[in-house]
């Protein structure tokens, strides 16, 4: 089997001195789905802080292997130029930066890391009308400022499109449905699906199962007190829709 | 994480890159100030003798002032009696008739500062009157100028050739009993430039002065008019820088505009004094007062500032809105890290009917440096239909830095109306990490971040110089974050 995308071993981490994480495995290859679910409180965000280098939370153990290199080891922006990509909870504002500079920033950075070429202007720019069209957006928000003054869905949609222009190897996901309705949870989706490739990953990070309606995995995890206790196919997803966390939590601690 | 020693204060270590030295003789006043060594400027000046007076009258009455507390800045007191009150590069024989003239070495300062004077005489665009210390050392384009009726010289030269002008003009806007340090420089003001722009004239070019302090223990108080006829307009831009030295440096000007009816001023200040050293150290303490008359009906006069430099900054570019419909503007961005601080604001006066007035400022906080932003609405009870709206915002970049706002509005009449804004943000972790997971150092993110929050004002200065402001302030504000 060739390099894991992202090989995740025993990993424990925490915030303040508070563990959250503690001792999680988890292994995704190219090409693959993967969801991580759990109740509030279970460690799903501080796994995906954890993964994109956010600052203030200490990684007490573990290793974690991002193509075969050191992740921790990695600064944040060598994270990103290396190919791993955050869709935000919650996207941040940054008011008078216009959208397009920065994300042609950014991609640039990634050029420049690859030794490519950075782009220029016009080519940036068909390159965005190209992407539009991939996930059947409007450009209104590329003239505006980052995020600024961007409805719930408008922010997330922009996380896409930014994933769409950056073409990461590993994207997470967080909580991408929260505050989404219906439609723009298909919008969102549906541009998730686009992106997928033979060469790349997804990791999807939520509550609820309706996402993984839209978003099909090939595997679900269950986070529990910042450990994995139960990884299954599509189908766990909707058990747990049914049957609602306490029923694996009780499983979990008859096995015990 | 890993190593990430992202300590906010652990960065704090700005390179000041115009703090060298020219070794170039000059000749300088002996240290002190007494009536003799006004007599003795204003003679090296060959200055008529109601200039003299002027001086003298400043000079007697400065003695009963005592230097202004209200502002929130703190530094030791200032010996005034140990400053040199002239130096000028030394000249051999006549002074410069024209460039060709001038030393060299001076030339060469002002290359190294990117103003090369005689690359600015060949390309069309920016006219340069340039002050070295005390001293104006030359001014490019003033034939050019001359074929429209436009005067641009140094403000020596004003005195000698245009008497009359500057003798109705100088003072009207700053009198002599203004203040504290507007009574200093009107005292011992050793050049500046002078503006004139004719009736119906548009000003084909950017005016330009540059100021620079090479010698130590030195004072710099040029003093600048510039008078816009009915229906002219004219863009001025004023840069600055000096040597790092240990000494705190005093640097009192004074800018007077005059704008008659339909006439439009516009007035672009970068300021990059020597800020002093991380501990606070030397800099320049930056005492100013400018003010603008919108004397004409419909008149306009416009003050756009980024002031990143100095240790101290005291600075309120005003506008007196007199006539009928005229309008004030007064854009600024002002930064303030290590151990800086300003006390900068705006003054506008609605003394004329349908007036207005706009300010816009954006101050940037960062090390343990202190901004404030101190401005004035005055509308007077004969303003009806005045208008005004303000708008200040501070950005703090760390925990240890300061930001104030002190607003003062008085309304005398029903007919007019006054807006005021004010925000107060922290520059982000969270928006600096959103730009490291997409691809972007902190340095570049905080470029970005802090550049976007001053847009309104960048985009009020002319392309060049907003490009120059644009690095000024990245050059300012690094290592500001980890």
């Amino acid at each position: 089997m060739s390099t894991p995308i992202l090989e995740i071993i025993n990993l424990s981490a925490g915030v303040e001195g508070k563990p959250i994480l503690k001792g999680v495995n988890l292994t995704i290859q190219a090409g693959e789905v993967h969801a991580v679910m759990g109740p509030n409180g279970s460690g799903k965000s501080t796994l995906a802080s954890v993964l994109a280098g956010r600052e203030g939370y200490e990684v007490t153990g573990g290793q974690v292997h991002y193509r075969g290199q050191d992740l921790l080891e990695m600064a944040p922006e060598e994270r990103a130029r290396e190919g791993l990509f955050l869709a935000f909870q919650y996207p941040v504002e940054i008011p008078g930066v216009n959208s397009t500079y920065f994300l042609k920033a950014a991609l640039n950075e990634v050029r420049k890391h690859h030794g490519q070429p950075e782009l220029d202007a016009m080519e940036f720019l068909s390159l965005v009308k190209e992407k539009m069209k991939l996930l059947e957006l409007r450009d209104d928000l590329l003239k505006r400022s980052v995020n600024e003054g961007f409805s719930g869905g408008e922010k997330k949609r922009n996380e896409i499109f930014q994933m769409a222009i950056l073409e990461p190897k590993l994207a997470v996901l967080d909580e991408t449905d929260s505050g989404l309705d219906i439609d723009a949870l298909k919008v969102v989706s549906e541009g998730v699906n686009k992106l997928k490739n033979p060469t790349n990953a997804q990791l999807v990070i939520t509550h609820y199962q309706r996402l993984l309606n839209y978003i099909v995995p090939d595997f679900v995890h269950v986070l529990c007190d910042g450990r994995i206790v139960r990884t299954g196919g599509k189908d766990l997803a909707l058990d747990l829709e049914e049957k609602g966390y306490d029923w694996i939590l009780k499983q979990v601690a008859v096995a015990a | 994480m890993s190593d990430d020693a992202h300590s906010i204060e652990t960065l704090v270590k700005t390179e000041y890159k115009y703090g060298f030295v020219t070794e170039i003789e000059s000749e300088s006043a002996p240290p002190g100030l007494n009536e003799d060594v006004i007599r003795m400027i204003s003679r090296k000046k060959e200055e008529p003798d109601w200039m003299l007076e002027w001086r003298l009258k400043a000079y007697r009455h400065w003695l009963t002032l005592t230097e202004p507390t209200w502002p929130q800045v703190k530094h030791p007191p200032v010996d005034y009696q140990a400053i040199s009150y002239y130096s000028a590069p030394k000249q051999k024989g006549e002074g410069p008739k024209s460039l060709a003239e001038v030393d060299p070495k001076l030339l060469e300062t002002y290359e190294k500062l990117g103003i090369p004077l005689r690359e600015q005489e060949r390309l069309a665009g920016v006219a340069v009157d340039a002050v070295f210390d005390s001293v104006s050392v030359g001014t490019t384009f003033k034939d050019q100028l001359a074929e429209k009726g436009i005067l641009f010289c140094s403000m020596s030269e004003a005195v000698r050739e245009h008497p009359a002008l500057v003798k109705k003009y100088i003072g009207s806007v700053v009198p002599y009993t203004d203040n504290f340090f507007a009574a200093l420089n009107s005292a011992v003001f050793s050049d500046g430039s002078f503006c004139y722009i004719p009736r119906g004239v548009r000003c084909p070019m950017e005016l330009s002065t540059y100021f620079r302090i090479n010698a130590s223990n030195t004072g710099q108080f040029e003093r600048t008019l510039i008078v816009a006829e009915e229906g002219s307009y004219v863009s001025y831009l004023e840069g600055c820088t000096a040597p790092m030295r240990d000494e705190n440096q005093l640097h009192a000007a004074v800018v007077e505009l005059v704008a008659l009816d339909h006439a439009e001023i516009k007035y672009s200040t970068v300021q990059n004094w020597y800020p002093g050293d991380e501990e606070g150290r030397g800099g320049i303490y930056n005492f100013v007062t400018k003010r603008g008359l919108c004397k004409g009906r419909k008149s306009k006069i416009s003050w756009t500032q980024v002031e990143t430099g100095s240790a101290i900054t005291w600075k309120y570019p005003s506008c007196i809105l007199l006539g009928e419909g005229s309008t004030g503007e007064f854009y600024s961005v002002a930064v303030v890290n290590n151990r800086q601080q300003a006390d900068t604001g705006t003054k506008m006066v609605h003394i004329g009917r349908n007036t207005r007035s706009t300010i816009v400022s954006k101050g940037i906080s960062a090390g343990q440096g202190q901004n404030s932003y101190r401005g004035l609405v005055e509308i007077r009870k004969g303003a009806a239909n005045a208008r005004n709206f303000s708008q200040c915002d501070s950005m703090l970049i760390g925990a240890r830095c300061g930001a104030h706002t002190f607003p003062y509005i008085e309304v005398k009449n029903t007919s007019s109306s006054v807006e005021h804004e004010a925000t107060t943000s922290k520059i982000g972790e969270d928006q600096i990490f959103y730009c490291n997971q997409r691809g972007i150092q902190t340095q570049d993110a905080v470029n970005m971040i802090v550049n976007g929050f001053c847009k309104e004002v960048f985009k009020e200065l002319p392309m060049e110089f907003a490009v120059e402001a644009q690095k000024l302030l990245g050059v300012s504000l690094e290592g500001s974050v980890g």
